[in-house]
């Protein structure tokens, strides 16, 4: 397969950046994204120019580290998968594609494809934990949990924090990732005890590093790799407005 | 606690829920009223009469003002913020997500219609209704006709014998209609009273109630206008 690559490139976080053109040839169609990439650096390194620079680690939908904003979605049309887990037999031969960097104030391009989601740690530093004593492993069935409840949790902990949500939405609003966080640990026992401290806490960090406001469109959930539901906005809200009246 | 309403984005987002659930339950009410212009002038004429410069109902009128001013002053804030949120460069291909409204979107563009709206139909009614009373007058004269600011029938059967009127009457509903069909069910998402069993329940509230809000108010100038005819 042939396909024409519009490509951002920028060359560091102060330098004004610009789309530029790239083809790449005979490209099978069970290549993944990222791979197709590496081809085209691969061609660029032979060529004598710049690589283009993104984001990737385990390549297996896994860690989160993979980005880019693909014809118009985060993480390319596929659902419910991440870039790496993308293959090129999802696009049309000798189409264009647009390749561009997550779009959001809290997240500075850094280099090309390449942003800056350490505000995402930040907000789970400020509270995406629980306190518990480093000790002997406990019984895994001491403390009795519903299966609905584990279940929920381990939905919301699928997140793995890739930053689709805030590139995605209009808003530029982290509350998807904090959301999941947040339910993940408030609908466990052990996380239950610290809830209105952490539901605060993230909440407070969220605003402080000018991420937007939620206004409820549902996009991030449309473009989340984990298919994490706005569900747990709610519960994170109503996390959030319990403990404040409490204060 | 008092501050988190002002400074923080959830607190933000629970006063724009608050202020606009108290401005659906008024559009409710407001709509009923409507209809019974339908049914009898005379019966119409009576709840004038009753919220005419009475002091409970200026007390009412200036609370609705506040509540519409604190939910668009608040629609202003919270947008201007999302948009430094989305950073100076913008994507240069966007698409629209799967499942999502337009009318999500576009919250402020729709309330800046009803708000455009709500101008128009206060300079057709309330200034020529409540608040010529409050001047201490009995009434306006429009071409010639004398108007009692107590005779609301009256007054709509004039202003909705005018095209014009019906026109931009029915281009300002449809723009609240799309707006409550967004705002009523995330005014409970806002407000953390939602999950995935009750989205369509929810949803489906919403579209019920905008349909009854829309569909209430339109059929009062419809009729007035074919009336006229």
């Amino acid at each position: 397969m042939n396909f024409t690559l519009k490509i951002w490139r920028q060359k560091d976080a102060k330098s004004q950046g610009a789309f530029e053109t790239y083809k790449v040839e005979n490209i099978s169609a069970d290549t993944s994204f990222l791979e197709m990439l590496d081809i085209l650096n691969n061609d660029l390194v032979h060529a004598g120019k710049e690589p283009v620079a993104f984001d990737h680690d385990c390549r297996e939908g896994i860690c989160g580290m993979c980005s880019l904003h693909i014809n118009g979605h985060a993480h390319g049309p596929s659902q419910a998968v991440t870039t790496c887990q993308m293959y090129m037999r999802k696009f049309k031969d000798g189409s264009t594609i647009t390749i561009e960097p997550w779009r959001s104030a809290a997240f500075p391009v850094i280099k090309d494809l390449v942003v800056n989601r350490g505000a995402y740690d930040e907000i789970l530093q400020a509270g995406g934990f629980v306190s518990v004593r480093t000790n002997s492993v406990p019984d895994g069935n001491a403390i009795p949990i519903p299966k609905a409840d584990a279940d929920e949790s381990m939905d919301a902990a699928a997140c793995v924090g890739c930053g689709a949500c805030a590139a995605t939405c209009k808003n530029g609003s982290a509350m998807l990732f904090v959301a999941a966080r947040v339910s993940s640990l408030a609908k466990l026992p052990q996380g239950r005890v610290e809830g209105a401290r952490r539901a605060k806490a993230m909440v407070a960090k969220m605003d402080e590093l000018g991420f937007g406001n939620c206004t409820n469109t549902g996009a991030c959930q449309a473009e989340c790799p984990k298919q994490i539901s706005i569900a747990h906005i709610a519960r994170l809200n109503r996390e959030f407005l319990a403990a404040k009246l409490k204060d | 606690m008092s501050c988190f309403l002002c400074n923080s984005s959830l607190g933000k987002k629970v006063v724009m829920s608050l202020s606009g659930m108290a401005l659906v339950l008024f559009l409710l009410f407001h709509m009923s009223m409507n209809l019974v212009a339908l049914i009898s002038a005379d019966a119409y004429n009576m709840i004038c009469a009753f919220l005419g410069a009475n002091w409970y109902a200026v007390v009412a009128t200036v609370g609705l003002a506040a509540l519409v001013v604190i939910h668009f002053v608040y629609a202003l804030i919270l947008t201007i913020n999302n948009y430094r949120a989305r950073g100076k460069q913008r994507y240069a291909v966007t698409v629209n997500e799967p499942g999502v409204e337009w009318a999500s979107k576009n919250m402020l563009l729709l309330g800046v219609i009803v708000v455009l709206g709500l101008g128009l139909h206060l300079v057709h009614f309330w200034s020529k209704m409540m608040l010529v009373e409050l001047m201490g007058e009995h009434g306006v004269e429009i071409g010639g006709v004398f108007y009692a600011a107590t005779d609301g029938a009256a007054l709509i059967a004039y202003t909705f014998s005018q095209w014009y009127n019906v026109v931009l009457y029915i281009v300002w509903l449809a723009a609240l209609g799309l707006h409550l069909n967004h705002g009523v069910w995330s005014m409970f998402q806002s407000m953390g009273w939602a999950n995935d069993t009750w989205y369509p329940r929810l949803k489906c509230l919403a579209k019920l109630v905008s349909a009854l809000v829309v569909l209430g108010f339109m059929a009062v100038v419809v009729v007035f206008y074919i009336q006229s005819l």
